[in-house]
């Protein structure tokens, strides 16, 4: 059978698509149709069908993210915000940074060692995109309980595929998150968070201005990976001989030619030979012509058949839908492409002339001298559908909310106590995730100040004046079940504390929204009082939503996980040679216990841990004591007074002490104020605990004072026990063994 | 004078940032080569550093040793030439045959990065003599093929002198005999797997004993 082509389409105006099996709905289609004023053609309706999903359309969630835009907090650090690849923010001294996080869930599920590496991959091609050189990776990851057999195939898979990618990449792995619920059981949560620095003038922008410029596809060769959809309209064009049914749906990532990519891509930028460019995720082809030509308000011409292949089998249907890794398309005026091309054999990285830019508006294909797209360019990227879902609070909520943990009785005694806190930091979730870290490089690059298991990530930027930026990501989904206005917030805030622990401003915001069916109303309903929470938070604490991502249709049949927003705050640092660990460093220093400690269990890694229990009301939310904290944290770091500060988060006191005492290797004795088992269960939000240097007590009384934050001093480090007094004594040796032993016991 | 010592980008070549940096913080002057260079710019000494050179493929190091540029080191690493291999750069010294032995998968079979103690086994050639023998030093381990193997005979030939660096407190990978680190009989080619490149500063690495490394060559050069 010969190629569907434009002239063809004209001439069988009836025959039938295989919209439903790509899909689009019938009224999608249609639209399609009154757009085109015919219907589309094979390859076309491959361009509609990938540009208008979910994933690259935000076809559910582009009414709700404007909230972000709307509500943003004045700044003048943005230099590009949500729309762009990725945002990027000002840091002074003639530096910009740019981030972002993005899921790779459902490929890591089913392929975890290639779907995580790919991951890497297109985050990093995102910074990239923006003209920036990427520095650093973090990785938010969520599985199924550690202990049923599914995780040990996912887990393993997932930290090997971040492992060799980002390694092999040369890209240090600087902090992240590890969790674990049953919720993801048949849907794990991989994000990967992308770094990039770079300076304001080489900022890079995807779009295809310039008529008459040309259109270079550089890479990988195109080959049949992550079709999906793509394979039905091979079989439907070609007969159907099952070939499609044997191709992965998962790409296949390949980290040496990414590096050279890298490489390659920085001198071309520096050679000031790229006139726009984009990289290329999901949608490849489709997504980066029809983006490039939307953004820059211009037309192009490409001619399919020139795109070199691994396959020669395929079609351009599948070509403009294949996601095969590693590629990047850019705009290069005619007199530049020679120094372009000479630029890319040096990195032995292919590049291909497939167009030019032109002036006419229509974004035009050919495929053997016959045409076979013609459309306007923003129909497919910019101007898809937009649905506003019914979003229903669910009855249950409820009832959620007042099933209070406290009544399940908190630990009785110092015994009791001294449990319950080797439960909670030898689980899982608060052990040593040195399992996994230590698999990540984290030093490649020279400019890694804090990493794992550190607040945040924290990397220097200039060697001369200690500049640096500090990064971190959080989120809770048993808040977010509990209330997800109040849990988005709560996983802002702890991620605003974590940055401001080491000492840095909080600046800047990205967020991977992590949801179950946009279809499904109460799914909906924690959509957008999550994206209502995130926008609200991010104007109260002034820091802008910068760009993001949205995952929808995480869910095993028609369960869906806890919705879990993950949000990641980007902080500069004055000067990186001041950072403040986490960790207990010297004995005979204050130990300080900042803000207000209320009996808040709901939600809490202890109700969960020792009653497999999850109800009541998520801590409260306070941001005004969040955003006065985070300026003690700062001020404290500034002059000087601080030998450690570490948030409380999961775990409340009792595993931030922990932690405190195991990172740094030294114990503490400490007397509360109150009854111990609230104290130290709790999770109230807005708390830190640091350690004050001997000589610089009263200064930091001041500042807290000053600020408005509660600080009671609680006890003093040192000695080789975590000891409260009056309850228990619990020596390093049988916390670090508990602690230490969590992942190995179950992961070898 | 300044001393010039070379730093190897071959394709794949991810520490090689990170040894420049060392060298210019131990005084000398970091001159980059290219893979691909037909000469060696007359530099003093020469670094191949870590990373996934060729993306490791076929083996750790097999494509590298063929690269134009080690057809100008080998012959100068053999006339006297100090040259450093850290990681990949060991592993490609051993494919090139200018050490003995060669790096296997971790016995874990996983990647590891860790910072690590190191003994100085031997503070007499170009690249170790401001340590003391027998000096313990903090530095970072970061592999996935970093078990050292050699045949008996090798081993036993190795323990004459030619053991670098071994590993204490715990064996991290499955190296035989605890090796971190093995230098040619002459001296003046050296291979280790762990990274001094990274333990240059207290800022951005576990402690700065890793410099001694590059002010040891400094300190040869300049007396030649």
């Amino acid at each position: 059978m010969s190629q569907d082509t434009v002239a063809r389409a004209l001439a069988t105006p009836d025959q039938p698509q295989p919209f439903a099996e790509l899909g689009l709905t019938a009224a999608e289609y249609q639209r399609i149709v009154s757009l085109l004023g015919r219907r589309p053609t094979d390859a076309e309706l491959a361009i509609y069908s990938v540009m208008w999903s979910e994933h690259c359309s935000y076809k559910s969630s582009r009414k709700h993210l404007r909230q972000f835009a709307e509500k943003a907090p004045p700044t003048t650090a943005l230099l590009a915000g949500i729309g762009h690849n990725a945002g990027v923010v000002d840091i002074g001294q003639g530096y910009a940074v740019t981030f972002k996080i993005e899921s790779h869930n459902h490929p890591s599920y089913v392929e975890p060692f290639q779907g995580a590496a790919t991951g890497v991959g297109g985050i990093v091609r995102d910074i990239l995109a923006m003209g920036a050189r990427p520095v650093a990776v973090m990785d938010a990851l969520r599985f199924g309980p550690a202990d049923v057999p599914d995780t040990h195939r996912v887990l393993p898979g997932v930290v090997r595929g971040i492992s060799f990618y980002g390694n092999c990449l040369g890209l240090p792995n600087i902090g992240g998150e590890l969790a674990f619920d049953p919720c993801y059981a048949g849907n794990p949560l991989v994000n990967a968070l992308c770094v990039g620095v770079l300076r304001p003038h080489d900022l890079q922008l995807a779009a295809a201005t310039g008529p008459g410029n040309q259109v270079i596809l550089l890479g990988s060769r195109t080959g049949p990976d992550g079709i999906g959809g793509a394979s039905v309209l091979a079989s439907a064009s070609f007969g159907g001989d099952g070939e499609g049914a044997k191709r992965p749906s998962v790409q296949v990532g390949d980290p040496f030619l990414e590096k050279l990519l890298v490489e390659c891509c920085l001198e071309l930028y520096q050679a000031g030979l790229v006139v726009g460019v984009q990289d290329l995720g999901a949608a490849g082809v489709a997504c980066a012509t029809t983006e490039l030509a939307a953004g820059g308000g211009t037309g192009m011409r490409i001619r399919l058949d020139t795109i070199p292949l691994r396959d020669l089998t395929l079609g351009p249907a599948e070509i403009l839908m294949s996601e095969s890794q590693e590629r990047m398309m850019a705009i290069v005026a005619p007199a530049g492409v020679e120094s372009f091309m000479a630029i890319c054999a040096k990195w032995d990285v292919q590049a291909t002339v497939i167009g030019e830019v032109t002036g006419s508006g229509r974004l035009e294909m050919s495929w053997q001298g016959e045409q076979v797209v013609d459309i306007p360019p923003a129909s497919a990227a910019a101007d898809g559908p937009v649905y506003d879902r019914p979003a229903r609070r669910p009855a249950s909520q409820d009832a959620l909310a007042a099933d209070d943990p406290a009544r399940r009785g908190l630990p009785g005694d110092g015994a009791a106590l001294r449990e319950a806190v080797l439960l909670l930091i030898g689980s899982p979730d608060a052990g040593d995730k040195t399992w996994v870290t230590e698999q990540y490089d984290r030093y490649v690059r020279g400019a890694t100040v804090l990493a794992m298991p550190h607040d945040a990530g924290l990397l220097q930027v200039d060697e001369t004046t200690g500049l640096g930026v500090a990064l971190a990501t959080d989120g809770n989904g048993r808040y977010c079940q509990l209330d997800p206005y109040a849990g988005t917030q709560l996983a802002l805030a702890e991620a605003h504390r974590n940055v401001a622990a080491t000492g840095a401003r909080p600046l800047a915001v990205t967020n991977c929204l992590n949801f179950g069916s946009p279809e499904d109303p109460a799914v909906m309903w924690q959509f957008t009082e999550a994206v209502r929470g995130l926008a609200d938070g991010c104007l109260a604490l002034g820091i802008p939503v910068t760009g993001g991502n949205v995952s929808f249709y995480n869910q095993t049949g028609s369960t869906p996980i806890h919705p879990t927003p993950v949000i990641g705050v980007l902080g500069v640092h004055d000067d990186v040679r001041r950072r403040v660990p986490s960790g207990f460093t010297a004995p005979g220093a204050s130990i300080v216990l900042l803000g207000e400690t209320r009996p808040e269990f709901g939600g809490s890694l202890w109700a969960w841990l020792a009653h497999g229990h999850l109800g009541g009301r998520p801590p409260r939310v306070d941001l005004v004591a969040e955003a006065a904290l985070a300026a003690v944290l700062v001020a404290g770091c500034a002059r000087g007074l601080l030998s450690s500060a570490h948030d409380l988060s999961d775990g409340g006191l009792a595993v931030a002490l922990a932690e405190a005492c195991l990172t740094g290797r030294t114990g503490c004795v400490v007397t509360l104020p109150g009854e111990p088992a609230s104290f130290l269960l709790s999770e109230s939000s807005a708390r830190a605990i640091v350690s004050v240097r001997q000589g610089g007590e009263e200064e930091f009384a001041g500042l807290c004072v000053e600020a408005n934050v509660a600080s009671v001093a609680i006890g003093v480090t040192g000695g080789s026990a975590l000891a409260v007094a009056g309850s228990f004594t619990l020596p390093l040796e049988e916390l670090a063994a508990a602690h230490a032993s969590a992942l190995p016991a179950l992961f070898g | 004078m300044t001393v010039r010592i070379g730093v190897v980008t071959f394709p794949g070549s991810l520490d090689d940032h990170d040894a420049r940096r060392a060298v210019r913080c131990a005084g000398a002057e970091p001159v980059e080569l290219w893979h691909g260079d037909s000469g060696l710019h007359g530099v003093d000494a020469v670094i191949l550093p870590g990373g996934f050179s060729y993306g490791d493929y076929l083996r750790c190091g097999a494509i590298a040793r063929f690269a134009p540029v080690m057809s100008e080191i080998i012959p100068a690493a053999r006339r006297g030439l100090p040259v450093l291999g850290i990681c990949n750069g060991f592993q490609i010294l051993c494919e090139a045959h200018l050490l003995p032995g060669a790096l296997t998968r971790n016995r874990a079979l996983r990647f590891v990065n860790r910072d690590i103690q190191v003994r100085i086994e031997n503070a007499e050639t170009a690249w170790t003599r401001r340590y003391r023998g027998g000096q313990e030093i903090t530095v970072v381990l970061k592999s996935g093929e970093g078990a050292y193997v050699a045949d008996q005979e090798t081993l036993a030939r190795l323990e004459a002198g030619q053991v670098l660096a071994r590993y204490v407190g715990g064996n991290p990978n499955g190296s035989a005999l605890n090796i971190a680190g093995v230098t040619n009989e002459a001296g003046n080619v050296v291979g280790l797997m762990p990274h001094p490149e990274h333990a240059i500063d207290a800022l951005t690495g576990p402690s700065d004993q890793g410099l001694d490394f590059f002010r040891s060559v400094l300190e040869v050069v300049a007396a030649a």
